[in-house]
């Protein structure tokens, strides 16, 4: 009996360490917030089709990639807090034409147009320069500035166009330094290129020629000779890995991989926000109307499962941020569902106690019997919820639903455990030491004998 | 409730229920036949506008006229009190700057978009095809489930017919609500969506939870029960000790989801009304139809 009680009271204040953690991290500048899905934060969410038909099977995985990265260093032109650029690949019943997939989220963008114009748009390779004067200066006012950004702003703005671009570089390659055996990316130009690459190198001996990919600079160097034979040679402190990267992203001056938009979503962000204060909403009157059923029909043990399911609704927020499972409007209302059948293994087992009490057991035998033999049937019903959830979730044909799944069946497993052991532990340590009629009243429920 | 003394009441009628069930069916039936159900972009492809008009909404009309030099088959509904809803052909970036002036009458009103959704028939066909594949592996998944759960269970009704009845009473929970959409789909144009699937894959999930209650039940009877008691018998004590957990089991979810009905928002408006009615049909069904079923399959057996 003591034993249950101190294992009680550490289960709940366990419980109530959580349940602070989740309010603690939900305040602002807290590291776990919630993290919304597009539908309620607003925000637009794009699919575009990959179109590999002209690319060998054992190129298409490193294309995907490198069309990822392009993509997602443009996506990240925009300032978008958190954007997403994810590729799926020959995904379970995707049609061939449609196997391969880029999506990509920008919350809190709602006006599309720029932002799919630069996606589609080709990488550009740049060469702009600054003079070894300006930089000097800019280096020595380099503690004046307010904030790192305006700093970089101001140092973007130094360099001066030269003509010189991507589309005059027929080829890239990894080298390696003879010295100090670092990898360098060697650059070929046309011949075009080579006479422009010649003359600037001529008139600007001293001056720094900045490498620019999609408006970053990626090396800065120093022009040091005349280089009239066409070949140039990026070296910045390049892992192995990097330098694969640029040559290849510099070799594939479009895009890697054609692609063409096949799904775009807008979401307002007043719709999100209303969906939000609708869900929390829901989600307060439904478990506030459950407990008042619970306390009316089951009595004592209507009261523990209250507490159990408080426990699952701290346990599944805590849950939500530490995965973190990204919340969606239909996440939420499968998290809503999920506490109207979380009592439901509560029910089977209170139900199954009033059942040996009227034959005639004790209470403590009573309490023990009901958890054990509801057992079997809770443990097949929530194996046929799982079934289900798996299959939304792996064959889920949008972010809606497999958001959905993947609440419902978190749900499913947390709810097993709290209706079964955190309630009876809880009613382990609460339960009346004898069998009189007040606690055979407390204990049983309904309102007919 | 006395559990000993009406419990036969279930099996006893069962013939009125089936012929209820029955009914409803076959009612779901001639609406999807007739009028089917409206597919929604997810699966059909097409570009779904929500616009709000600060100002007043001009009338419908006005913008139905507006809109049908892009594409005859527009159709614009009246949504909230300064919202329409609007569907059209799918649509790519440059075509979305020539519907967005058309929403604006050519810039005299102004319209704030809410959400524009515009999916490729691409991808509608993949989703259409991820749905089929769903409901087809989840009945599978439920039916070998059952039937493994039941292994040991093979007098005088041997377990897969156990999983065959639960998939009677599934394809029951199934066919009502989406003849209760192909009835509001004709008359309030609802529309059934990857949302939609999903409710219906839930309701499989959740009313085969109170047919596996009975179930569970009438194993645990039948391993207690004296060989020369009538099967009927043992089914019907079985639904009469579990009546009132699988009537509460429910009734905390359809609480749930009322709750979310009324207050979750537009988005999930339709995804817990489907809910809503079919764990209704659900626990109707795992009472009065699953386990009754089973009385009727083994007098079959005994007949031949």
């Amino acid at each position: 009996m003591l034993k249950h009680r101190a294992r009680a009271v550490f289960l709940l204040i366990f419980a109530a360490a959580i349940g602070y953690f989740v309010y603690s991290s939900q305040q602002p500048g807290a590291k776990h917030p919630f993290r919304l899905g597009l539908d309620l934060s607003g925000g637009t969410h794009l699919v575009y089709q990959a179109d590999v038909t002209k690319l060998g099977s054992a190129d298409i995985k490193d294309s995907m990639a490198s069309l990822r990265d392009v993509v997602e260093r443009r996506v990240n032109l925009f300032g978008v807090s958190e954007p997403l650029v994810q590729t799926e690949q020959a995904a379970a019943l995707s049609s061939k034409e449609s196997a391969y997939k880029l999506i990509i989220e920008l919350p809190g963008i709602t006006d599309v147009d720029e932002a799919v114009k630069s996606i589609g748009a080709t990488p550009s390779l740049e060469f702009k320069l600054v003079t070894a004067d300006q930089m000097r200066a800019f280096q020595a006012s380099s503690t004046s500035f307010a904030s790192t950004s305006d700093q970089e702003a101001a140092y973007l703005k130094l360099f001066k166009d030269t003509g010189l671009n991507g589309s005059m570089v027929s080829r890239a390659n990894i080298q390696f330094n003879t010295t100090t055996n670092q990898p360098v990316v060697g650059l070929s130009f046309t011949s075009e290129g080579r006479d422009l690459f010649s003359k600037i190198t001529k008139d600007n001996i001293g001056n720094y020629l900045g490498i620019f990919l999609d408006g970053t600079p990626i090396s800065v160097p120093v022009v040091r000779d005349q280089i009239a034979d066409g070949k140039a040679e990026i070296s910045g402190t390049f892992t192995i890995i990097e330098a694969q990267t640029l040559v290849r992203n510099l070799n594939y001056g479009a895009l890697p991989v054609p692609i063409s938009l096949i799904s775009t979503q807008t979401i307002g962000p007043s719709l999100g926000q209303a969906a939000v204060n609708g869900g929390i909403k829901a989600g307060i009157v439904a478990f506030l109307i459950i407990a008042i059923f619970l306390i009316i029909w089951y009595r004592l043990p209507g009261f523990i499962a209250i507490i159990a399911l408080a426990v699952y609704t701290i346990l599944m927020l805590a849950l939500f941020k530490m995965i973190p499972v990204t919340l969606t409007a239909a996440g939420i209302a499968g998290f809503i569902l999920s506490i109207g059948m979380a009592v439901d293994a509560n029910i089977l087992i209170f139900e199954r106690m009033k059942e040996e009490l009227a034959r005639g057991r004790g209470i403590w035998d009573a309490m023990h019997e009901g958890f054990a033999r509801a057992w079997t049937s809770i443990r097949d019903s929530n194996i046929s919820s799982i079934i289900t959830g798996a299959v939304l979730y792996f064959f889920g044909s949008t972010s809606v639903v497999t958001g959905f799944a993947l609440v419902f069946v978190v749900g499913v497993v947390v709810s097993m455990f709290t209706a079964i052991t955190v309630s009876r532990l809880l009613l382990y340590a609460v339960s009346p030491s004898r069998t009189t009629k007040l606690s055979t009243f407390l204990i049983s429920n309904g309102f007919k004998k | 409730m006395d559990s000993k003394n009406n419990t036969m009441w279930v099996v006893k009628y069962r013939k009125l229920f089936y012929s209820i069930s029955g009914i409803l069916i076959v009612a779901s039936f001639v609406s999807l036949a007739v009028w089917g159900l409206k597919p929604g972009i997810d699966f059909t492809g097409g570009t779904l506008i929500d616009v709000q008009y600060p100002n007043g909404r001009p009338d419908q009309t006005i913008l139905s006229a507006s809109l049908t030099t892009i594409d005859p088959s527009s159709s614009v509904r009246a949504s909230g009190a300064d919202e329409y809803i609007i569907r059209l052909k799918p649509v790519d970036q440059a075509q979305k700057a020539v519907i967005m002036s058309a929403l604006s009458l050519n810039g005299t009103a102004s319209t704030t978009v809410k959400t524009f959704d515009s999916i490729g028939p691409v991808l509608g066909a993949e989703a259409l095809r991820k749905a089929f594949v769903s409901i087809f592996l989840v009945l599978i998944g439920i039916v070998l489930f059952i039937t493994f759960a039941f292994r040991k269970v093979s007098e005088p009704v041997s377990s897969w017919k156990y999983g065959l009845t639960a998939v009677i009473a599934l394809a029951h929970d199934v066919i009502i609500p989406a003849g209760v959409f192909s009835i509001l789909g004709h008359f309030a144009g609802y529309e059934v969506d990857t949302l939609f699937v999903t409710a219906l894959l839930v309701i499989l999930g959740f009313s085969v939870h109170d047919t596996i209650v009975v179930f569970d039940r009438v194993r645990e009877n039948l391993r207690h029960a004296s060989a020369n008691k009538p099967f009927a018998e043992v089914v019907g004590e079985s639904v009469g000790q579990t009546f009132i957990r699988s009537i509460n089991t429910s009734l905390t979810t359809l609480i749930a989801l009322a709750v979310l009905y009324i207050f979750g928002g537009s988005t999930t408006e339709h995804f817990s009304l489907t809910l809503l009615i079919g764990i209704a049909v659900g626990t109707y069904s795992s009472i009065f139809i699953g386990s009754p079923l089973l009385v009727t399959i083994e007098k079959w057996s005994r007949k031949k």
